[in-house]
């Protein structure tokens, strides 16, 4: 019994370290946070509004007032340019492209990373607004290292009628538009490719970085186990990893594969580990929380590669049967072919949107979940409300990191037994 | 102020797309050929090993077990053997104790027959004696009778023969 209060002292503790990356300093916020949502009522009901308006109070540093917790999940789960552990924020280094200027090498400190990961200052026409680099449209901005005002949000319209937040960077009372890095959707999500592309070592690359590094340095680890304790039982870590390894290789990669199941082992193995390490890491708290897996942009990567690596093994056999399914009368084939290109596309398709969607709503539920506290106290004004949730939260969250823990392996080995299948079907010999 | 509300994470970063495929790409290639490949060569072989070592002890309990047959037919056929020849000893030791019951019947047939032909030999000799005593007897008998009763010749030779003929008869 005393063991499960500890336990929930601990991940109470816990719940309020990771929430506090962007509430902490809450209560001193208040006074401009009324101001600032004037302004911003303000804002709403015009189209137009001229550049001083915007910035009349940019100067004040603004925070939040309601808390928003739809907000405050999308920005724990986004990728970011700084590393934020709880009060800490780690600058990492960016590498930005634009085709104007060329490559811009730096560390994110040059921003002066502020609350919130908010830089206040402006480099070579880039900020950091909320963690993530934006730079600023406005090629009369100076290029240097200047410090700015602040950094406001404005809703606005597009041309096709949808609204969408646009920063502006008010500097010397003007206010000046930014624009996002680009974007591989192509538009549909309201993004796209805009003026400059951000290859920095990001948050979340950071963290595939340590995570990759820290598998390997395990596998390697325990491959000179095997080799030195040759004829011996397994012992620690290797034994603890040994019967993962084998149920990849006996339940996924043999029964899909059949004989050729050494070939792909390799491929199926890394993607299992490097999926599983992945979604493990962005569970333990007070590491920032990386939602690595539960980034389309990765997801993608993965089935990229799976896609890549099925396409390039399939066989006659496989290509016959997407684009002369045997035994299929020819007429029927001008249906068949296109179903079976689709289909194609939508294997890895789906296996990115399924990784995806599973992460990232793990994470979003745990931090909706914490988020209660907040708004059951009402920003700090009922504190027997905020005592209460906090109570209900952290059990519901303790419940969800439990259930996030089986979903990380479940996702993990879901993709894994995907891509084999897959692969199976694609290397398989005719056997009609 | 409004929160840059927005669902950035569905939105693939070009930059996080490019890093995630390096990343992968050199765990992939770099702990597949220093980690994966070497830990699947050595459990490949391990399990060989285990196999090899489950048919050697199945072939030594098979080994062990012809072994045990081999010892039971051995030990079987001294049995046998035993046997055999104590029953061979104790065919023998019947014919050897019928051959001298045998010869010791025949002794002792031939000594009842030589103790017979003996008895007979000496009745035959005794009865001679007696004869040749009786003889003398009735000559003595015959020589007081005659002395008696023959008178004339023509009765004493008629009498001597009757005589003679009754001692031949018998």
């Amino acid at each position: 019994m005393r063991r499960i209060l500890l336990i929930v002292a601990c991940l109470w503790a816990l719940d309020g370290a990771t929430f506090g990356q962007s509430h902490e300093n809450h209560q001193s916020e208040e006074a401009h946070a009324a101001e600032m949502h004037e302004a911003h009522g303000e804002h709403e009901v015009q189209t137009h509004h001229a550049d001083e308006d915007l910035c009349a109070h940019a100067d004040s540093h603004g925070e939040s007032g309601d808390f928003d917790p739809a907000a405050t999940a999308y920005h724990h789960i986004s990728d970011a340019n700084v590393y934020t552990i709880g009060p800490w924020a780690f600058p990492l280094p960016c590498i930005l492209y634009s085709k104007e200027d060329g490559w811009s090498v730096f560390m994110s400190s040059k921003f002066g990373i502020g609350h919130h990961g908010n830089g206040y200052k402006a480099y070579k026409r880039y900020v950091l607004d909320e963690g993530v680099v934006k730079r600023i449209k406005d090629p009369n901005f100076p290029m240097g290292e200047v410090e700015i005002d602040g950094i406001v949000h404005e809703e606005v319209a597009t041309p096709d009628g949808k609204k969408k937040v646009v920063a502006y960077v008010c500097y010397e009372g003007q206010a000046f538009e930014t624009e996002h890095k680009s974007t591989a959707d192509f538009g549909m999500f309201g993004g796209g490719i805009t003026s400059f592309y951000d290859f920095s070592i990001t948050k979340n690359v950071a963290s595939m970085i340590l995570v990759a590094i820290l598998l390997g340095w395990m596998f390697v680890y325990i491959a000179r186990k095997y080799e030195e304790r040759d004829g011996q039982a397994p012992t620690g870590l290797q034994s603890f990893v040994e019967p993962i390894f084998v149920f990849i290789q006996d339940e996924v990669a043999k029964p899909f594969l059949g004989d050729k199941w050494e070939r792909f082992l390799p491929f199926l193995q890394a993607l299992f580990f490097f999926i599983l390490g992945l979604n493990l890491f962005g569970q333990i708290p007070f590491l920032g929380g990386s939602n690595v897996t539960g980034n389309l942009a990765v997801t993608a990567a993965l089935a990229i590669i799976t896609f890549i690596v099925v396409n390039i093994n399939g066989n006659a056999h496989y290509w016959k049967h997407i684009f002369a399914m045997p035994g299929v009368p020819k007429p029927l084939l001008f249906i068949m072919t296109p179903v079976e290109i689709i289909g194609m596309f939508i294997k890895p398709l789906t296996l990115m949107l399924r990784l995806f969607a599973n992460i990232t709503a793990g994470h979003m539920v745990i931090i909706i979940f914490i988020s209660l506290i907040f708004i059951f106290g009402q920003s700090g004004e009922n504190v027997g409300g905020a005592l209460g949730a906090a109570v209900g939260s952290t059990l519901l969250t303790m419940f969800m990191m439990s259930i996030e823990l089986l979903v990380a392996f479940i996702q993990a080995f879901v993709f894994t037994i995907l891509t084999a299948s897959y692969l199976g079907a694609a290397t398989e010999e005719a056997h009609h | 102020m409004i929160f840059l509300s927005e669902f950035s994470v569905i939105k693939p970063d070009i930059g996080l797309l490019f890093w995630s495929t390096v990343i992968f790409i050199l765990f992939w290639v770099v702990v597949g050929s220093l980690a994966f490949r070497p830990i699947v060569r050595a459990l490949k072989k391990r399990e060989q090993d285990i196999q090899n070592s489950l048919d050697e002890a199945k072939r030594a309990r098979e080994e062990m077990a012809n072994l045990k047959a081999e010892n039971e037919e051995l030990l079987r056929q001294a049995r046998e053997e035993r046997s055999r020849i104590l029953r061979e000893a104790k065919e023998i030791g019947d014919k050897m104790v019928a051959e001298a019951r045998e010869k010791a019947k025949e002794e002792a047939r031939r000594i009842v027959t030589e103790a017979k032909e003996q008895i007979e030999n000496q009745k035959r000799a005794a009865m001679i004696e007696v004869k040749n005593d009786l003889g003398l007897l009735a000559i003595q008998i015959a020589e007081k009778i005659l002395r008696k009763n023959l008178s004339n010749d023509k009765e004493q030779e008629a009498f001597v023969k009757s005589l003679i003929d009754e001692i031949e008869l018998n």
